[in-house]
Parts: C-alpha cells; structure tokens; sequence
C-alpha cells in the first residue's frame, strides 16, 4: 500500500549548485572537526538532506547518536526513497532548531527508544521528495517523459542514457517543490529491513571520532567543579590559596555550593581542586541513608497509595492470609555510567554561546544556557557530538551538565571544557531510583490468579521538572508502566495497583527503560512465584494467562523464545532456566536465561531474546542493541547499587560500581519476530526482561527465591 | 620532558605526576586515547608501552619518559588492520568510548597469541569495559582477525 504525505510545508532552497530539502548549511565532512563546527554558518531551520554537484549526499540527524545505531538507520530512511548511491551518504547531528523537534514531542531530544518512531515517515518523505525533483530534472534534461525516468543506485536513467544525481542537483534546486509525495511500499523496500553495517565505524575504530569530550576550542581551560560531598549540603568555608598556588590553575570561583577550578589541562584542574579546603554543612543529607530509606518505604507499603489500577474489590479479595501469596521486590539507585563521564564545553562571546557537548536533549539545554546567559534563544548554539553513552543520563530536564559549564564559563571569563571525574559521575545524583513492589495475589483452585494488587514506592522522575504536566492526578506513570499496563492484568478478575511517591532530596532520573527496569523485574518474578505456587510450568503459565488476556504478541515472542532456547530440554546438570517476557516502548521481548550458582556469584550461560518491534528497519542493529541492552541489565542484576549513608553517595568508580566485563558476557541469541505492526523501540525493551530471567533460573537452579537487586544466591 | 609518541618525539611541559593520559589528551591534543575512570579499572585509556597494553590514566609522565608509546592514532601493521578490518565486518562499535582501548588490547593480544580462544580473549579484555557491551561482537571478530591472519600468513 503506498502512503500519499502532504509536504505542503516543506521548501526548497537553493544554494550552490546543490539540492537541498530545505536547508542552508555549510558542508558536512566525515570528519567535521568541533572546532570547524564553531566557524558557524546561517542555517535555516528546516534541513535534513543535500545533495552536492560531486553526488554526496548528507544527512543530518534530528536524533543523537549514543551507540544506538541512529547515524545508521535514519540515513537509510531516506537511501531507501531517495535511491541514492549508499556510499555517497554522509551524516552528521543537526544543529538546535525547531525543525529538528521530536515529530512526537514538541522538542528537539532523543530517548525513549522513539528515533526509528519519530522520524519513520519523516525522513522517507525527505527522500522521496528529492527523488521526484531529481527525476523531474533529468526528464527535462533528456527531453522524455518523467513517467520513463528511473533513479538507481544515484542514477536516474532514461531508456540507455543515465545521469548522476550530482549533476542533477542544480537543476532540481529550482524546481518546485512537490506537494505529495508516495511511499513505497514495505514490500519494495530493497535497503530497509536488510542488515546494514554501521556508517560510523571507520571513526570510531581510529581514534578520529569526536565525542564531547573531545571538543577543541582555541584559547581552551579545563574546569573542574568541587561539589557538595552530599545531597543537600551547603558550603560553610571556601580556603583556595594553595589551590591556585597550583602550577596551572588559572583561577577559582565559588558558584552556589560548588567550587570551580579553572586550570590549563585537567591535571592541573584535578590537584587544584584536590588542593581546595572546603567546610561543609551536610545536616541536610542525614535522613538519606538507604538502610533506613528501605524501612521508610516498607512502612509506605502497608497501605495503599495513589490508585493507577483498579478493577473488582482486589483488597476484600487479599484481606485474609491463609493462602496468600505475598512479596517485596527491591531495587536500588543506580548511575548510568556511561563510558564518557558527563562534560561540556563553553564559549560565549560576542556572537552568542557555543555549547560543545554530548546530550539527548537540545531543545531544554538551549533554553536552559539562553536562561542563564540573558542571550536570545537563537544565540545558543548547541553542537551535538557524538555520546560515549547516554542512557538518559544526557536527557536532563534540569540541563546539569550544560548548566554547569555555562556559569563556569562566565565567571572565568573565557572558553571552559567542564568535565566530571568518574567519582563526580557517579556521585552527581539524576540515578534510577530506589524502587519497592509490594505484591500479592491469590490462587483459584486451578492456580489461575483471581485477585492481584501492586503498592508500588519510589520517587518519581518527572515530578519538579519541565515535564511535571506529565503526572496527572498524582501519577506519574513512569513510575509504574510495564505493571499499570501489564498484559497479564487482563486476565486476572480483580487487580489493584496503586503507588506512593516519597519527595526525597536525591535528584532522579530515566535509566535505560526507566520505570521498566523495576516493574519488569516484580512483575515477571512475581509470576513465576504464581506459577510455582500453581505447580506448573513457568511457560505453560503464562501462555494460559496471556492466552486468556488475548496478548498475541506477547505470546508470539514467548513462543519463539521457547523453541529457540529449548525449554523442553533437559539442562546440563547444575544449570537452571528463567523466562521473561514483558512489553515497553512498543515492542514485545521474551527472554530465556541459563544460569548457574557458585556460592553467592551468579554465572549466565546462554540468553535467547526473542523481540518483536514491529516494522524494522536494520537487523544487525537490532541484534547489537538486545545483546547491549543485555548487558547493561546484567551489570544491574548480578552487581549493581549505590548506596546512600547520611547523604553520601558509598560508591565512587568502577571498582565499586562494577559493570558487566567481557568474562560474563552470555552468548546472547537475537531472534526477530516480524509483526508488521507499526515500528517499535528497540534500543530499552531487551533491557527490562534478563534481571527476572536470570532471577527465575535461579530459582529453579537452586530454589532460591531473589527479590532484589542486584542478585546475591 | 621529551615524550615520543607514535614514533615522533614531543617536548611536553608536564610535571613528572601527570598522568600519561592528559599529557596526550591535553598537551599533545590526541584525542583518540580515552578517559573514562582514572584508576585504571576501564582501559578506555589503554595506550601500548613499549608494545605492552597500559592503562595511560595510571601512568605517570615521567615513567613514560623515554619509552615507546603507541596511540590508537598510531598503531599500525599488519595485526592493527586485520583487528581494525574485523572491528568494521563484524560491525563492533555502538557508541564508540571505549573502543579506541578495546582495540589496543585486542592488538596486543593478538600479537602474543595468534589464535586465542574465548577463555583467553576474555582474560586479556577483561580490562575493558564497555557499557554499550559489545563483548560478543568484540570476540567474535578478534576471532575473525586472528583467522585473517592466519589466512594470510599462509599465502605468503
């Protein structure tokens, strides 16, 4: 079926000898140095291709590229319409504009597994519409029918004769721009669909990719920031003498409850600030200690919260003991950690403010320096480099990072790199909060459950922040999505869920699958224990009540996992088998886990995944984000916490904050369900399922029931 | 203090504690070579010491003084571009940090041992840390670079 978009608001300009959709902008280079970038051209808001004389052809992305593979696949949203040359593609991040926003957010940003969702039609449109002017041109240029014009393979081809489509550009630039444009259909797609090699490797496996971290400015400082050593704590008393007595350091600046360091290199940075002698008042802080918060959230949980779900009278249908089964699942703070520690570089000038970073969320951050600077929105230029890792912590509404390097950079007077330590990484707060599930449901006599309630605790994250609009009625619903719309409530009678939202002065935010990384872990677990209670089979469970609850995808996933691992064969001795399967972000993942214990260590053997997200765009991607979004679920379930004591973060760096390593990698098993459904997220929804997978093949290696995380046999 | 770096001696006006890494990061503008912990616990910053893989960011300056440093920037020969070649096939890379360390390990691995097995490769890379966890690509194509090795050690 081919799909008729109006482009009634798109225009062409003209510039150059080159075809562009919509955009003024200088050329884009592979390797587009971030000080190049800073030589800022006029660029009108409303680019997404050109196409040169010399038949390249750039793209520039409305999305970041944090590893998810987006510099990739929205390139080939526009190869597959346009017809273009693969080779000839070159990408690069947009600047910040309103063309750029999220087509379902209202803003310029990338998270929620939404890019492939976001720019779907958008960047097909882009493509066709340059295809239908440069076959236009070439017509007239061979004097035949547009009807007999064919583009290829960046050709357009007329009978035997053909013509590049860089020699087309110019002629097409002056062309009208075409109101509709055509769709292909999914079943002509020839680039779509098929696995299709990442455009950024060649930078990135020679030292030239330039992540924010990167950036070169002339006449640059390196700033560090002595923060509060806990939340909430004040600064009493600044000593920095012999912090500037410091070869290096250019200068010190106190700024709110912190202390800027500014120096030549982050060296002389780092022994400056180690050199500060600072008093702190940190009676704030005392109440933060996660021993004693667990206890608080426990008490929470005794009665119910703000009602999310409520169907039947769940409660009456709990109140007695007898036959019961109830539960808490825990889960602890947690930091992103992304390889790149959080920085930003600065310069204001005359010209406005020039912002060097890595981030998820342009639009805000834009707002946020134009707040702090006085300077008119259009004078902040954000340039998006490429981000060693966001996994939402790069999405701040609060705009942290990029804030901080603003203020740095004007009471320093001059260009300011700021970069976080790892320990300012991992102690700077925005984590995953702690989370509490309380759980119970009752059996009928066939092991069905007739009764269900959820009292979920933990802090929300939109709460206080430019998205608080979001929770209505005292819901935030990324507190408790994956169980206010589990699949399975459907087919138990009576449910309750219901959430409380303590207000803590630890600052929260989305972790890679946000509300998912805990509601997948209670719920999944929750329904093995139901299912063990039963005495059946943990699949054959589940594909009762998801039968009953009519969720075919779900059962298309679990199915295919099923097969694919092999559940029904037998398991080498001291190995045990977990399942998982849950949906988020659009998408449905089934998950098969093979586990074994030694003493306390939980080893993971072998993973199957079975995702199905819909219409897909690039299976080799798809493949490395479920193998990824394994991984970082894995570092959370076997080794993961942070640990509040009066305040104080406990964990500093990897030693104590490990992530998952190369030695306990499972081999992973990427299996593709094709739903044809409209495109789903892929780089969150295999992260929620492998901490209940693992968790539940632990209980069937050893009968160890684990309710938290991370996991300890 | 005179510091040669992929073959090219550099004057550095670094003191005698600063670390390797932001000698090559912040004076000598190479940015190829990571930070990403600082206490040698990623290997985001593994540089070659004298052909050895060594964590930069746990290094200081003059304890480099005098050696052979290979950067990503710099490594070369026949090993480097089969590992580089293999990165690329096997589509390794997502976000890219920690590679230009993955790399340098994996380089010097196969330097030692020419046909590694997967309890090996995770001994020597272990040091590496990828948030991205790109491990099962990762060992897929140091496999993959040790074969093209091989293949072409045997044709010529």
């Amino acid at each position: 079926m081919s799909t008729a978009v109006s482009l009634s608001r798109r225009r062409l300009l003209q510039t150059g000898g080159a075809l562009l959709i919509g955009f003024v902008a200088g050329p884009l280079h592979r390797h587009a140095r971030a000080q190049d970038a800073a030589a800022t051209v006029a660029v009108d808001p409303n680019a997404f291709l050109r196409i040169d004389a010399d038949g390249l052809v750039s793209v520039l992305l409305s999305h970041c590229e944090m590893g998810q593979g987006i510099w990739t696949a929205l390139p080939m949203l526009i190869a597959e319409e346009l017809e273009c040359d693969w080779s000839a593609i070159r990408v690069a991040h947009a600047p910040v504009a309103p063309a750029y926003n999220h087509t379902g957010w209202g803003i310029q940003g990338t998270g929620g597994s939404s890019s492939v969702l976001s720019e779907f039609d958008r960047y097909r449109r882009v493509g066709a519409m340059a295809r239908q002017l440069l076959l236009q041109a070439a017509a007239a240029h061979f004097g035949v029918a547009e009807s007999t014009c064919r583009a290829k393979s960046g050709r357009v081809h007329a009978g035997s004769r053909s013509i590049g489509f860089g020699e087309l550009a110019a002629a097409a630039a002056k062309l009208p721009a075409p109101t509709e444009v055509t769709l292909k259909p999914r079943s002509a797609w020839r680039l779509l669909g098929q696995p299709t090699a990442r455009l950024d490797s060649p930078e990135k496996t020679d030292g030239t990719a330039l992540f924010g971290i990167d950036a070169q400015v002339e006449g640059l400082s390196v700033a560090l920031l002595a923060r509060p050593p806990s939340f909430g704590a004040t600064l009493k008393r600044v000593d920095d003498s012999a912090a500037k007595a410091v070869s290096g350091v250019h200068s010190v600046h106190r700024i709110g409850e912190a202390v800027a360091v500014v120096a030549a290199h982050f060296w002389a940075a780092r022994q400056g600030r180690d050199a500060l002698l600072l008093e702190w008042d940190e009676s704030a802080g005392s109440e933060l200690t996660s021993t004693e918060l667990w206890q608080r959230y426990r008490e929470l949980a005794g009665s119910a919260g703000a009602t999310v779900v409520s169907e039947g009278d769940a409660d009456a249908a709990l109140s007695e003991p007898e036959g019961l089964l109830q539960a808490d699942y825990e889960v602890p703070y947690l930091a992103h950690a992304a390889m790149e520690p959080l920085n930003c570089t600065v310069r204001i000038d005359d010209s406005g403010c020039d912002v060097w970073t890595g981030t998820q969320f342009q639009t805000l951050d834009q707002a946020a320096v134009a707040k702090l600077t006085g300077l008119p929105v259009a004078k902040v230029r954000i340039h998006t480099l490429f981000l060693g890792g966001g996994f939402g912590r790069r999405a701040n509404p609060a705009s942290d990072f990029i804030a901080q390097a603003v203020q740095v950079a004007q009471v320093a007077k001059r260009p300011v790199k700021l970069i976080w330590t790892r320990e300012d990484d991992m102690r700077g707060g925005y984590y995953r909060p702690m989370f509490l599930h309380r759980l119970r449901a009752r059996l009928d006599d066939v092991g069905q459950p007739a009764a269900f309630s959820d009292v979920i605790v933990g802090q929300s994250i939109l709460r206080g922040t430019a998205f608080a609009a979001m929770v209505r009625d005292g819901i935030d619903h990324s507190s408790v999505e994956g169980v206010s719309d589990s699949p399975y409530l459907a087919a138990i009678p009576k449910r309750h869920v219901s959430m409380h939202s303590p207000e803590l002065g630890v600052p929260v935010l989305w972790w890679r699958s946000v509300g998912h990384t805990h509601t997948a872990f209670a719920m999944e677990c929750f329904i093995d224990e139901m299912a063990a209670k039963a005495g059946q089979d943990p699949l054959l469970y589940r594909r009762e009540l998801l039968g009953q609850a009519k969720a075919e995808r779900m059962l298309g996933v679990l199915d295919r996992v099923a097969s694919e691992f092999g559940w029904d064969r037998a398991l080498p001795e001291g190995r045990g088998k977990g399942l998982a399967v849950h949906h988020s972000f659009g998408s449905y993942v089934a998950q098969a886990a093979e586990v074994s214990v030694r003493g306390r260590r939980v080893q993971v053997h072998r993973v199957h995944c079975a995702i199905d997200c819909g219409i897909y765009i690039n299976p080799l991607t798809i493949e490395a984000q479920v193998q990824s979004a394994i991984a970082f679920g894995l570092s959370a379930a076997l080794h993961q916490a942070l640990e509040l004591r009066e305040g104080r973060v406990a964990q500093s760096n990897f030693h104590d904050f490990p992530c998952l390593r190369m030695d306990e990698m499972p081999q992973v098993h990427v299996h593709l369900v094709d739903s044809g459904q409209p495109p789903g997220g892929v780089g969150e929804p295999a992260t929620p399922t492998i901490a209940p997978a693992v968790a539940n093949a632990v209980f069937h290696a050893t009968g160890k029931r684990l309710r938290s995380l991370p996991l300890r046999a | 203090m005179k510091i040669k770096v992929n073959g090219r001696e550099h004057e550095v006006d670094a003191t005698p504690d600063m670390p390797l890494l932001w000698v090559l990061r912040d004076l000598l503008g190479m940015t190829g070579t990571k930070y990403g912990c600082g206490i040698a616990q990623c290997g985001a910053c593994t540089i070659h010491l004298n052909g050895a893989p060594t964590r930069s960011c746990s290094i200081p300056a003059a304890a480099a003084a005098g050696a052979e440093i290979t950067t990503i920037e710099g490594i070369n020969g026949p090993v480097a571009e089969a590992v580089r070649t293999a990165w690329i096939d096997q589509d390794v890379v997502q976000c890219g940090y920690c590679q230009s360390g993955q790399i340098m390990s994996a380089v010097a691995l196969l330097r030692e041992n020419a046909a590694p097995t997967d309890a090996e490769i995770d001994g020597a890379m272990r040091g590496n840390l990828c948030r991205c966890g790109t491990y099962q690509r990762i060992r897929g194509a140091i496999h993959a670079a040790a074969g093209q090795l091989d293949s072409s050690s045997e044709a010529s």
